[in-house]
C-alpha cells in the first residue's frame, strides 16, 4: 500500500483510478485497456508535473519521507563488504552516525553517514539521526584512519541536526562537531558528501565539508530548521512555510548559489518511489566526483577543498 | 518589561538612554544592587561587588586590552549584501542598516591590530549588539581576513566571541561560514601562530561548533553561557529541567572544554602571559 504526502492527493486519485480499472480490466481485458493506458499516461505525467515545481515545503516532506532510502539502504545497494566500526575511543558508540570501511565498486573507501531508521525501532536505536558528540568523534576517528590508508570519504548526510540534549553539551557537542569538520578539511584524501535526504544544520556539516558535495534532487540543506527558523525570524512557529520559502534550502537554489556541486536525479515521484534508481544515480554521482579528484595530490586536495569552501560568497 | 518599556516607543528610548548614560543607575541583574553606570565602566563592565559581567562595548574592550588603548581597526571585507534578498517581518537589508546605525560597526565583527606588553597581535571582538553577534558572511570573511592577517605578520590571534550563532537570514551563506572560518583557524595553526579564544556571554550554535571550540587555549569570562543547542530548544526536547549552572563558563571548565574562567579585570594580564609564553618572548614579571 502505497502512503501519500498531502500535496500528492490529485495524484493519489487518479492512481486508485488507475488501480480500480486495472481490477476491472482482468475480467475483460479489451475493452479498457485504452482507457487504462491513458489513465496511467494520465497520472504519470500528472506525478511528473507536480515533482517538477515542489515547493520549499513539499520538497521538505519528500526529504522526511519514511520510505525515502537511509543510510542502510545505500549500503546494501551501492557498497559491498560494509564493515562498521563502532565507537569514538572516547566515551562511547553513537549509532546516530554509522560508519566503517566498505568496497565501492570493487574500491575499498570510508563510509560515514547518519541513520535516521525505518520503524520505531530502529529509529530509536539510531536517535533518528540525531548524533551525540560520540557520532562526530567516531567520524572524526574514521576519517583520519581513511587519511593514514590512501582511501576516500564517502558522508551520506541525512539528519534534522544534532541532538539538543544534557548529555550532548555536557560532553562537548560543539567542540565535536568543530572537530569533525576541521577533520574533514584536513583530509589529504578525497572526501564527497552527498545530502541524501535533510541537511540539518551543524549535524550535517560537520560531515559534508568536502571536496565536492552532492544533493539529491528533491533534499534539503538548511542552516535551521524552517520549524526553528521561523520562531526565531518571524517569532511564530507555524510560519515554517514562509521560512523554507526564503531560506533558499533546495538543492536548485543551492547549486545556483555555488553552495553545492552536483544535483543528483531522482525518479519521477521521488527517490521513495523507486529507491534502487535513486541510489543508483548517487553511485553514479559519487563515481563521478571520485573520477575528478584522482588525479590529485595530497595537498592538491587540501588546497582544493579549502578554495571551494573559501571561494564561496565571493562571486554571488 | 514594563509599563514604562510598553509605552515609550524604542527609538526615543534609545535616544533616552544614549543622553543620560553617566549618572543613571544600573541594576546588577545577579545581585539586584544598584551601581553608578560611571562606576561599572570604569570597572571594565564588571559590577564593582558582584563581579557580574556585563556586555562591554567593542571599543572599550579594545581599549582595555591594547597597550596604552592604541589600536587599529581593520577595514570590514566588502561581501555580497542580502544574497537570499530575504525578509521576514523586516527586509533583512532594512535591519543591517538599522544595526549599523545603532553600533556604528559594519558588522558583527570587529578586527584590530595593536601591541599587548610590546608585543603585536591580531584581536577580533565579536559583538553580540549587532544582530546578536551572529555570524553571516560579513563576520566570517572578518575573521578569514584577521587570521590571514595574523599569519603575515606573524603574531598570535585572540578573538572575543559573542554570538547567537548563524545569521539565519543568510541562510546556507551563513553554515558555510563555519568551514570557512575553520580553514583560517587551520592555516593559523600551521603557522604555528597562537589562537586564543575567549568566550563571553553569550556563545552559542554555528560559532560555538566551528572556531570558537578550535582554539591553542579557550579562556571563557565568568558567567558565560556557552553552548551548542539553546537551553529552551534542550528542555522543549527532551522535557527536562536543566541541571544547575548548566553551559554556564564554570560549566564548561569542569567538562573539559575550556581551559580557565578569567575575570576580564584579568584579562589583560592573561593574554599578555600566554602569548609571550607560546611565542617563547621574554617578559619582566608583572
Amino acid at each position: 500500500m502505497r502512503s501519500y504526502l498531502d500535496f500528492e492527493k490529485p495524484v493519489a486519485e487518479l492512481e486508485t483510478k488507475v488501480e480500480e480499472l486495472r481490477a476491472l480490466s482482468k475480467g475483460d481485458g479489451v475493452s479498457i485497456a485504452d482507457e487504462l493506458a491513458k489513465l496511467e499516461a494520465k497520472a504519470q505525467k500528472a506525478l511528473a508535473d507536480l515533482y517538477a515545481s515542489l515547493t520549499p515545503t513539499q520538497k521538505i516532506q519528500v526529504a522526511r519521507h519514511a520510505q525515502r532510502p537511509h543510510f542502510s539502504d545505500y549500503v546494501r545497494l551501492l557498497f559491498s563488504e560494509f564493515t562498521p566500526l563502532a565507537g569514538d575511543r572516547l566515551f562511547g558508540e553513537d549509532a546516530a552516525i554509522v560508519g566503517g570501511f566498505a568496497r565501492f565498486r570493487g574500491e575499498p573507501v570510508c563510509l560515514i553517514g547518519q541513520e535516521k531508521g525505518s520503524d520505531t525501532e530502529s529509529r530509536l536505536e539510531h536517535n533518528f539521526g540525531m548524533a551525540r558528540p560520540e557520532g562526530y568523534r567516531k567520524a572524526a576517528r574514521l576519517m583520519e584512519l581513511a587519511d593514514r590508508f590512501g582511501l576516500p570519504v564517502i558522508s551520506l548526510v541525512d539528519t534534522f541536526g544534532a541532538f539538543p540534549g544534557i548529555d550532548a553539551e555536557q560532553r562537548g557537542q560543539a567542540e565535536a562537531i568543530a572537530r569533525s569538520i576541521d577533520v574533514s578539511l584536513s583530509l589529504g584524501v578525497p572526501n564527497v558528501a552527498v545530502v541524501v535526504g535533510e541537511g540539518g544544520s551543524g549535524g550535517a556539516i560537520a560531515i559534508a565539508s568536502c571536496n565536492k558535495v552532492l544533493m539529491l534532487e528533491h533534499s534539503v540543506y538548511t542552516v535551521a530548521s524552517p520549524e526553528a527558523s521561523a520562531s526565531i525570524l518571524w517569532r511564530d512557529s507555524s510560519k515554517a512555510q514562509d521560512a523554507a520559502t526564503s531560506m533558499k534550502i533546495t538543492a536548485q537554489d543551492l547549486l545556483k548559489f555555488g553552495i553545492i556541486d552536483v544535483i543528483v536525479a531522482e525518479p519521477p515521484g521521488g527517490a521513495h518511489r523507486d529507491p534502487e534508481t535513486a541510489v543508483a544515480a548517487v553511485g553514479e554521482g559519487i563515481d563521478d566526483a571520485l573520477a575528478g579528484l584522482a588525479n590529485l595530490s595530497r595537498p592538491q586536495i587540501v588546497e582544493a577543498r579549502a578554495e571551494r569552501f573559501l571561494s564561496v560568497g565571493r562571486k554571488v | 518589561m514594563n509599563w514604562y518599556s510598553n509605552v515609550v516607543p524604542p527609538k526615543i528610548k534609545a535616544l533616552i538612554k544614549r543622553e543620560a548614560p553617566e549618572n543613571a543607575w544600573v541594576k546588577c541583574p545577579e545581585s539586584g544592587q544598584l551601581v553608578f553606570h560611571k562606576d561599572i565602566e570604569d570597572n571594565l563592565y564588571v559590577v564593582p561587588g558582584s563581579g557580574y559581567h556585563m556586555r562591554i562595548p567593542v571599543e572599550a574592550r579594545l581599549a582595555s586590552l591594547f597597550d596604552n588603548g592604541e589600536h587599529e581597526v581593520a577595514p570590514t571585507p566588502d561581501v555580497p549584501s542580502d544574497p537570499l534578498k530575504f525578509r521576514d517581518i523586516k527586509r533583512y537589508v532594512d535591519k543591517i542598516k538599522e544595526y549599523r546605525l545603532k553600533t556604528g560597526h559594519q558588522d558583527a565583527v570587529t578586527i584590530a591590530y595593536g601591541k599587548l606588553e610590546g608585543a603585536a597581535v591580531t584581536v577580533a571582538v565579536q559583538d553580540f549588539e549587532f544582530m546578536g553577534g551572529s555570524l553571516g558572511m560579513a563576520a566570517g570573511e572578518a575573521i578569514i581576513a584577521g587570521m590571514t592577517h595574523a599569519i603575515e605578520k606573524r603574531t598570535p590571534f585572540i578573538i572575543f566571541t559573542a554570538s547567537g550563532g548563524a545569521r539565519m537570514q543568510e541562510g546556507m551563506f551563513s553554515l558555510m561560514q563555519m568551514p570557512r572560518t575553520t580553514i583560517a583557524v587551520r592555516r593559523l595553526r600551521e603557522a604555528r601562530l597562537p589562537y586564543i579564544v575567549v568566550l563571553t556571554n553569550p556563545t552559542t550554535g554555528g560559532v560555538t561548533a566551528s572556531y570558537a571550540m578550535l582554539g591553542d587555549i579557550h579562556i571563557a569570562e565568568p558567567g558565560a553561557i556557552i553552548g551548542f543547542a539553546g537551553a529552551r530548544v534542550i528542555e522543549q526536547t527532551i522535557r527536562e529541567k536543566l541541571p544547575e549552572g548548566f553551559q554556564r563558563a564554570e560549566y564548561l571548565r569542569d567538562h573539559g572544554m575550556v581551559d580557565m574562567v578569567v575575570p576580564r579585570t584579568e584579562m589583560r594580564e592573561t593574554l599578555a602571559r600566554l602569548c609571550a609564553l607560546l611565542t617563547k618572548a621574554p617578559r619582566r614579571a608583572a
